[in-house]
């Protein structure tokens, strides 16, 4: 009897979807995708680029593992590899998802030459001090008031915000825009809470906290 | 077993020297006894605010390097009966004749013969101030009503609160003077306080006896009837554990002093 196949191709609306064992060797299952891909290529005539979906089941694949399927699969004219799923995870890559959705809480006061670094939300009881830093790569949160840096979406989300009792910062960046604070400082009268955001003209505006709930309507994390 | 106190500041030139002598001389005056030890070599000048630079003979390095007893090279102050000494810096090497290890060994040594350890640091954040906060279990900040002073307060705080061995800093605000402050064109001594977010543990009034004072050699706190003198003899009786009220910056403003009250603690 012959065996079971390591390679399983189907189609869907969206292009092709591959199905590769993961209780077969890598080697085994490279062979065999080469194989099935040869046999496939000469019923397409077409120019059009057909997208290729890859499901790896339980197999953990390394980056240049991936690049080997994607090579492989490219080779054969019109098939694009659009993505790579797998159900396993690495250690760090599931650490870094975690950190990436966590608000980490921290009660402190960040003085001058001070930075507070978190690569999710931040949450920060307490002051940043003229000269200090906060930076995240969610959003940022300050109990106290702002009268430092804060720099959220520091690995490029534009979709950041920043949040402070009292809006005083000498800095705030969100993604990539830089706004400095105005050299005129106003009436202090306002004690309301404020917070930043990147507008349509990508620029960083800040607004009464309120105007989020429309603006930024994932911040609510909380499903019902 | 006694206990080390350094005053620091970041900032150059808002009297930590004259702080040092001062609050030494106070809590000489409290009976307690007390050695000053000079960290700034290279750039030594405590000696010559107390008047004891011509007695010196040997000095901090001298005593890291072996060259001398540590008794050898304390210097006495005349003026008290055996309670005040003077560890001189050197003058010929720099900062990096001594490590914050040697410091620390120093310091525990000292703290075996005397009440308290009153240590001078230098500007700055480097090997200088490490090794002068190595040996210290308390700390004073001293900041003057300036925005510069004030930052850079701010940032020695921070390194502060990272040491292990030293509790919260206190702080001190010197050379106020009061009609700026009264005006808004300083800092006011409220703003300073909960910018930096450490107790106050006095405030000093600007004023023209304290650099006569210290020309001569001679520490105003010796002399009873300046004012200058009255604010570091309260924070050297809070330094041993009184509560005392804040004086008033001016005899009439009852209003300050009654602010100044509420958030020092006293109600």
């Amino acid at each position: 009897m012959k065996k079971r196949q390591n390679v399983i191709i189907k189609g869907t609306k969206d292009g092709l979807t591959l199905h590769l064992d993961d209780s077969c060797s890598y080697q085994d299952l490279k062979r065999e995708l080469d194989l099935k891909l040869s046999a496939n290529t000469r019923a397409s005539g077409q120019n059009q680029l057909i997208p290729v979906h890859v499901q790896l089941g339980n197999r953990y694949l390394s980056e240049e593992q991936k690049e080997e399927i994607k090579a492989l699969i490219r080779q054969k004219k019109n098939l694009v590899v659009d993505k790579i799923d797998s159900n396993v995870l690495t250690k760090e890559e599931a650490e870094s998802i975690r950190g990436k959705a966590e608000v980490s809480t921290v009660a402190r006061i960040i003085r001058s030459g001070q930075i507070l670094e978190v690569t999710g939300d931040l949450l920060l009881v307490g002051d940043v001090n003229p000269g200090g830093t906060v930076r995240a790569g969610g959003n940022i949160f300050i109990m106290g008031a702002l009268k430092g840096i804060a720099h959220a979406g520091c690995e490029g989300n534009e979709q950041a915000i920043i949040a402070a009792s009292s809006m005083k910062p000498s800095q705030l960046r969100i993604s990539d825009c830089i706004n400095r604070s105005p050299d005129i400082v106003e009436s202090e009268e306002k004690h309301e809470m404020e917070c930043a955001y990147i507008d349509d003209n990508r620029q960083i505006v800040v607004d009464r906290l309120q105007g989020l709930i429309h603006l930024r309507p994932n911040l609510t994390r909380l499903e019902d | 077993m006694g206990e080390a106190i350094v005053i620091t500041s970041g900032k150059g030139g808002v009297g930590k020297t004259t702080t040092s002598a001062n609050l030494g001389t106070a809590l000489a005056l409290q009976g307690k006894k007390v050695c000053l030890v000079d960290t700034d070599i290279g750039l030594r000048n405590l000696d010559v605010v107390m008047g004891l630079e011509n007695r010196i003979i040997y000095d901090l390095v001298d005593v890291v390097e072996g060259r001398c007893k540590i008794h050898q090279a304390l210097v006495k102050d005349k003026r008290f009966e055996d309670l005040l000494y003077l560890l001189p810096a050197a003058q010929t090497t720099d900062k990096s004749a001594v490590t914050p290890e040697q410091m620390k060994k120093l310091i525990e040594q000292l703290k075996q013969d005397y009440d308290y350890i009153v240590i001078d640091c230098p500007a700055g954040i480097e090997q200088g101030f490490k090794n002068a906060v190595a040996g210290a279990d308390r700390a004073i900040v001293v900041t003057t009503p300036e925005v510069s002073a004030v930052r850079d307060a701010d940032r020695i705080i921070g390194l502060l609160e990272k040491e292990e061995n030293i509790e919260p800093p206190k702080l001190i605000i010197n050379r106020i003077r009061n009609h700026l402050m009264k005006n808004g064109d300083m800092l006011d001594v409220d703003e300073i306080t909960t910018h930096l977010s450490i107790d106050l543990i006095g405030i000093v009034a600007d004023d023209d006896e304290v650099i006569k004072a210290s020309n001569h050699g001679e520490p105003i706190a010796l002399n009873p009837n300046s004012k200058a003198s009255i604010a570091y003899r309260n924070i050297a009786r809070r330094i041993l554990g009184e509560s005392i009220p804040l004086q008033p910056l001016e005899d009439s403003g009852k209003g300050m002093f009654s602010k100044i009250k509420k958030f020092f603690g006293v109600r």
